[in-house]
This record gives structure tokens, C-alpha cells and sequence, in this order.
């Protein structure tokens, strides 16, 4: 186990979703989940594919409206009705789809919904590829391909642009769904080493991983879910990885047994 | 070609010849950012020019394709389909589709004629020179809150693009007849007609060099500011010879026509008219008026100038790329891919508007004919033009040469007297094929 900083968890959290429902037509995807997270803390979000961890992290980046629950930022009750009200709260998202435009080329999706303007209002593209080329240069500094649309790149380097668009705004909050699916191990060591950066700066941090082993390195806590609902949230120095695959797998709390 | 002087420094074994010259080819590609698939277009735009002339010279001993004379018509022609085309490639990349385009057209025609003939003499008196005025903003504002209510049944009903705008194309057309009773409504505020060109409807040779040289300047300034801007933050720049190739490109078309529509002068009969109308002391022989650029070309010069800067230089234009690219990832970014589709569908119906004015200030008269089948004009014009169905991909230039290449072969038909039934198979083919090579060409350099 690596050497975490003990998380000061005394305090108000910096996220608090409470009692989050939401249903598409018949299928309950999240019923009743109740997830927080402390500033310097990364919580692992795992569970099987169909879980409802997209779907969770969705309400919180505003892209679906939950039908019930409520979401505090700061200890504040937070309004988060689209994605603009998310990055309000400098939540920022790294999503499973990446959700790129093929089309545009990297400093344009970079800065998408929110690009740098001459003081004319003319989108500023030599200034956002000025940007771009500083981030990446830190992210990964083997990225050449600034002025072809995304979707001539690798899928790391695909990945890099995803996560250089979270990292680029100051994010307080970052939510990094599966952020090394793509990524090959030198790629996934980077990102590894950029959530324990982000970390010591003080970001708070869900990430959803299917790897038990990333996850108990990285993660703080854990929260598993199963069919929508939360099997539990534990910390990790409390548990053994086939207690978390137990979870995951059966939907038991590791202490069921011993009750 | 002159360009090695310049060139990077060539590697020390030079490739066989062959290679040499693809190398040379492919490097004047790439230095000067020029579209393999605009050349094409260039190129198939001479074929057709130079066809239709070739066929004239064999078959009547007389070509009359390449004359200042038609050409000023093809000019003309292309305006109204042109101006429509540019707001086509914002709703193709996008994703959707408008069939309805050419009745809003004909329905926003039929409202000016009624505005400006029948209603606003009663409150002016007939010829006051605000009329044609308020008649063009009520006509494209009209034309937006249809192409915008069309929009909202799109963005915000869920109602495909391909439908709402098939029972527009029917629904527009009935307001059209309904409003009018049939009948045609003429003749048109005597300002009002001069957008739609004619010899009074034209610039003037003066009017068109002014023209023609704040196009240069533009051209130049453009290209100037983007070496300033690349070098302000050390980006790789164009080869100066490149840049220069350009300018020079850019001006000679210009210039080139400049003094085209410059010598296509007015009529005999229209001299005479003028030379009795303002006394003049010459002898209608003597006496050459150069036509100029028509209004309606320089109406499309501005909507395309003015379109292509929306799409390149603004956030909105940012935003319909993206959508076009990746809706849900448009949506992710905060982007309000809803109402982004409602301003879309209005442009494309002030546009429409617009050349509702064109077409019937053209015609002098309103009908509720006009515009008939203009959508799919419109719509091979964007896709010929390069505007990708697939979505997220397409220029408003394209789509203008686009128009150009569809008006020629109408004209061109037209004028070595292909019958209508013969038209219709060619123009109908022509479209197919070219979105067939518009997908091997993709294929290919995927
Ligand atoms: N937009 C949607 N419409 C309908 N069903 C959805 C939608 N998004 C997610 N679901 C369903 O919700 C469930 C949870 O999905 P998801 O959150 O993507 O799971 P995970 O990320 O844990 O793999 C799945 O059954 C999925 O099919
Ligand atoms: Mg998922």
C-alpha cells in the first residue's frame, strides 16, 4: 500500500451526493446512492459494467438531471441543471466516451464551450493552440499533433486531450471515468502519477476503474455499486482486495460475514 | 516549377524523377494548404466551362459559353442558389437536412410582393424610398421565424430534420398559392428591383474596380495576419513563396473578374433609353457602359464573406462544428445543442428570404412558383461544395463553388438547348456521382 496522507475527513466534505435516484424508462440506474468526498482525497467508484458509475457521475457533471436526491458542494446545496452549472463549481469531467469532436483538432476541443476570445470576440485560435501546446507539453510531452483533427490520433494521445481538458481549468473536483481504458502501462503510469499530483494539490478526485489493483494503489476509499445500488464505501487500508471483489461481485459488505 | 529556390534544403540523394515531381506536388499541397478536393472542383468547373464552349464551336460553328455575356449571367444566376447554399452547410454539418428552403423562398416572396405593392404605398405613397427597405428586412425576417419555428420542432419536438422540412416544403408552398390566390403579384418598388441585377442593377466599371480592390486588400491583409499571428507564437509558418502564391492567386481571380464583368456592356436599346432619358449629346454606338458586378453577385460576396467569418471566427460557428463532429460531446461541453439548432434553421430561412428578394426583384414580380426545386439546387451546391452528409465537415466557399458548378451545367444545357426532361436526368446523375467521389475521396485519405 502506498504511503497515503492520512485524509482529514472531520471536516465538510468537498462533495456530498445524498439519496440520488435516477431511472431511464423501466431500468432503476441508480437507486438511492449516497456518495462524498474530501478535499486530497481519491475515491474509487468500481462495480460491474451496467453498475450505473457513468450514470452517477453524470448527474454530478450535469449531463443527466437525477430524479431525486440532492448534491452539496462546500456543505452548500448545489443546482447542477447542465453541464456549464457543473464547471461553475469547477467540476470537471473526464468522461468514458472522452466526448470529443472528431473534428476538431486538439486545442479546439480543449477549449470547447469555453475559448479563449480576441477583444473583438473572434475565437482566438493561435492563443488556444499556444495553450494547448503548454499543457500537452506537460501531460505528454510526445504529442505533436496540434494542428489535425482528433480523430487522426492515437487512442492515448486521444485520452492525453480528455485529460488535459479536466487538469487545464482548475478543477477542484475531478471525476475521471475509466481515464486509462485506452492507455498502454507507460501511459497509465502517467496518469497514475498525474491523480497523485492532482492529490497533493488538493483536488478531490472520483475515479472509476475496473482495475481492483489501480484503485487500492491510488484510491483513498472505495464506494462499490451493484445494479444501481451502493453495496458500501471502505477505506482501503480497512480491506483486502478479494473483500472489495466480494463486494463486486456478490454485493456483500466485507463485515457481513462477521455480523 | 520555380518553387525549389526556396525550398527546404533537398536531401542529399535525390529520388528518381518520378517521385521527384509527386514529391514536388504534394509538398506545393501541403505548403500552401490547398484542398485536393478544391482543385478538383476548380478543375471540374473548367471542364464544364470548357465543354459546353467546345460544343457550341463543333456543333453550331459558335461557342457562347465563354462570354462576358454569360458569364455575367451565370454570375447573376448563381446568386440566389448561392446564398441559400451557405446557410445549407450549417445545417448539413450539423446533421440535418432543409427540403423546405426554395418554398420559404417562394412564400417569403409572395409576402414582399404583397407588402411592397399592396400595402406600404397606401401608408408612403407609391416609390418612397424606404419601401424596398422595410420590404427586404420584413422579407428575412419572415424568413427566419419560419426556418426558427422549424428549427424548434427539430430541437425541441424530436422531430427529424428530414420530415419537418418535407411538410414545410408542402406547407410553405400552400401559404404561398393561399396568400397570393395564384396570381402573380408585379411589378416589383422600382428600387427594390435593382437587387436583382440588370444593367441599372449593376455596379459600374468604376464601382467594380472599388470592388474588386478592397477584395485584393482583404485577400492580402488576411494572409499577412496570419504569418504576423504564427510568428507572434513561433508556429511552424507557410514557405513565403507559398504565401505569396496565394496573394497573387487570390488577387488575379479578382482582378480577372473585374475586367470580365467590365467588358459585358449594356444592351444597345438600353444606351438609347439612357442617353434619351439623361439628354446626352453621342451616338448610342459610341457610347460603351460596362455592366460591373451585378448586386445580387456582390449581395452573395458579403453573405459568404460574412458567413465564412461566422464559421471560422466566432463561438457560434465553433459550435456547429462541434456538433456536427460530436453532439453528445457538444452537449457534455456545456453547449446548447438545442437552441444552437433553432439559430441555425433561422439562418437558413433569412437566407432564404434574402434570396427571395434576389430571385424576385429579378423577376421583377412575385409568383408562388418561385424557388420550385431550389432545395435540391441548394443542397447538391453544399454537397458538391465539399459539405460532408456524415456531418461535421464543410465550407462556404465550397458550397459557392458548389452553386457555380450546378448553375453552368443548367446554363450550360440551357444554352446548347437541352430540352427540360434532359436537364433534370443530367443535374439529378450529377449529384449522385458527386457525392459517390465525395466518398471514395474520404474513403481514401482516411
Ligand atoms: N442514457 C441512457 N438511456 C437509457 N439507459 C441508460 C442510459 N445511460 C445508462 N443507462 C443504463 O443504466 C445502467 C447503468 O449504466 P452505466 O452507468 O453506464 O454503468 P457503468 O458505468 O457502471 O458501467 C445500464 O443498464 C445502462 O444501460
Ligand atoms: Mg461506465
Amino acid at each position: 500500500m502506498s504511503a497515503n496522507t492520512p485524509i482529514d475527513r472531520t471536516g465538510t466534505p468537498l462533495v456530498e451526493m445524498r439519496n440520488m435516484s435516477i431511472s431511464f424508462g423501466g431500468i432503476q440506474a441508480v437507486d438511492d446512492v449516497s456518495i462524498d468526498l474530501y478535499p486530497g482525497e481519491v475515491v474509487g467508484l468500481l462495480g460491474h459494467n451496467g453498475a450505473g458509475k457513468s450514470t452517477l457521475i453524470k448527474i454530478l457533471s450535469g449531463a443527466y438531471a437525477a430524479d431525486s436526491g440532492e448534491i452539496y458542494v462546500n456543505g452548500e446545496k448545489a443546482t447542477i441543471d447542465n453541464p456549464r452549472d457543473a464547471r461553475t463549481y469547477n467540476i470537471e469531467t473526464i468522461y468514458q466516451t472522452l466526448a470529443l469532436a472528431d473534428n476538431l483538432d486538439a486545442a479546439s476541443n480543449l477549449f470547447l464551450g469555453r475559448e479563449l476570445t480576441t477583444k473583438f470576440g473572434m475565437v482566438d485560435d493561435a492563443q488556444m493552440e499556444a495553450e494547448c501546446r503548454k499543457i500537452m507539453h506537460r501531460l505528454n510531452p510526445n504529442f505533436r499533433k496540434f494542428s489535425e483533427p482528433v480523430s487522426a490520433l492515437s487512442g492515448g494521445q486521444r485520452q492525453s486531450v480528455a485529460i488535459a481538458r479536466a487538469v487545464y481549468f482548475d478543477a477542484k473536483i475531478l471525476i475521471m471515468d475509466e481515464p486509462t481504458a485506452a492507455l498502454g502501462p507507460q501511459e497509465t503510469q502517467m496518469v497514475a502519477e498525474l491523480v497523485q499530483e492532482l492529490k497533493r494539490q488538493g483536488l478531490g478526485i472520483f475515479l472509476i476503474s475496473h482495475d481492483i489493483a489501480d484503485v487500492m494503489e491510488l484510491c483513498d476509499r472505495v464506494s462499490v455499486m451493484k445494479n444501481g445500488q451502493l453495496v458500501g464505501t471502505e477505506k482501503v487500508e480497512d480491506v483486502t482486495d478479494d473483500d472489495i471483489l466480494g463486494m463486486i461481485i456478490l454485493g456483500k459488505k466485507p463485515g457481513a460475514k462477521a455480523a | 516549377m520555380t518553387d525549389t529556390t526556396n525550398a527546404p534544403a533537398a536531401p542529399s540523394n535525390p529520388p528518381p524523377s518520378q517521385a521527384a515531381r509527386k514529391g514536388a506536388w504534394s509538398r506545393f499541397l501541403t505548403a500552401t494548404e490547398l484542398d485536393t478536393r478544391l482543385i478538383g472542383m476548380v478543375a471540374a468547373l473548367i471542364l464544364i466551362w470548357g465543354g459546353f464552349h467546345m460544343y457550341g464551336v463543333l456543333v453550331n460553328g459558335q461557342g457562347f459559353f465563354l462570354t462576358p455575356r454569360n458569364l455575367w449571367n451565370l454570375s447573376v444566376q448563381t446568386a440566389s442558389i448561392g446564398i441559400m447554399a451557405t446557410g445549407m452547410v450549417l445545417v448539413i454539418i450539423t446533421r440535418h437536412i432543409d427540403l423546405s428552403v426554395g418554398s420559404i423562398l417562394g412564400f417569403t416572396a409572395i409576402l414582399m410582393g404583397m407588402m411592397q405593392v399592396n400595402i406600404l404605398p397606401q401608408y408612403l405613397g407609391l416609390g418612397h424610398p424606404a419601401i424596398w427597405i422595410i420590404t427586404v428586412v420584413f422579407g428575412i425576417i419572415c424568413g427566419m421565424m419560419i426556418g426558427g419555428f422549424q428549427g424548434a420542432l427539430v430541437a425541441y419536438g424530436g422531430i427529424p430534420a428530414f420530415i419537418v422540412t418535407l411538410g414545410g416544403l408542402l406547407v410553405w408552398r400552400g401559404c404561398a398559392f393561399l396568400v397570393a390566390r395564384g396570381e402573380t403579384i408585379s411589378p416589383v418598388d422600382a428600387t427594390f428591383s435593382l437587387l436583382g441585377g440588370g444593367p441599372y442593377g449593376s455596379v459600374g466599371a468604376t464601382g467594380s474596380w472599388i470592388v474588386g480592390l478592397i477584395i485584393c486588400a482583404g485577400i492580402v491583409f488576411m494572409i499577412v495576419n496570419g504569418r504576423r499571428q504564427r510568428t507572434k507564437f513561433e508556429f511552424a509558418k507557410r514557405p513565403y513563396w507559398a504565401d505569396t502564391f496565394l496573394a497573387v492567386l487570390g488577387c488575379a481571380a479578382t482582378v480577372g473578374a473585374v475586367l470580365l464583368v467590365n467588358s459585358y456592356y449594356w444592351p444597345k436599346g438600353i444606351v438609347k433609353q439612357y442617353i434619351a432619358a439623361n439628354d446626352l449629346n453621342v451616338e448610342a454606338e459610341t457610347l460603351f457602359i460596362s455592366h460591373g458586378f451585378a448586386i445580387p453577385v456582390l449581395v452573395l460576396v458579403v453573405v459568404a464573406v460574412t458567413m465564412n467569418f461566422v464559421m471560422n471566427n466566432t463561438r457560434f460557428g465553433r459550435y456547429v462544428f462541434a456538433i456536427g463532429g460530436n453532439p453528445e460531446a457538444a452537449a457534455l461541453a456545456g453547449i446548447d445543442t438545442k437552441w444552437m439548432t433553432v439559430k441555425i434553421f433561422a439562418i437558413m430561412g433569412g437566407l432564404a428570404g434574402l434570396s427571395a428578394v434576389v430571385a424576385s426583384a429579378r423577376l421583377n414580380s412575385a409568383t408562388n412558383a418561385l424557388g420550385t426545386l431550389d432545395e435540391l439546387y441548394v443542397i447538391a451546391a453544399a454537397v458538391i461544395g465539399g459539405t460532408s452528409l456524415a456531418g461535421g465537415v464543410g465550407t462556404i466557399f465550397g458550397a459557392i463553388l458548389g452553386a457555380l458548378v450546378m448553375q453552368s451545367l443548367q446554363s450550360g444545357m440551357v444554352l446548347i438547348g437541352f430540352d427540360a426532361g434532359m436537364q433534370q436526368v443530367v443535374v439529378g446523375s450529377v449529384l449522385v456521382l458527386a457525392v459517390f467521389l465525395d466518398i471514395l475521396y474520404r474513403r481514401k485519405s482516411k
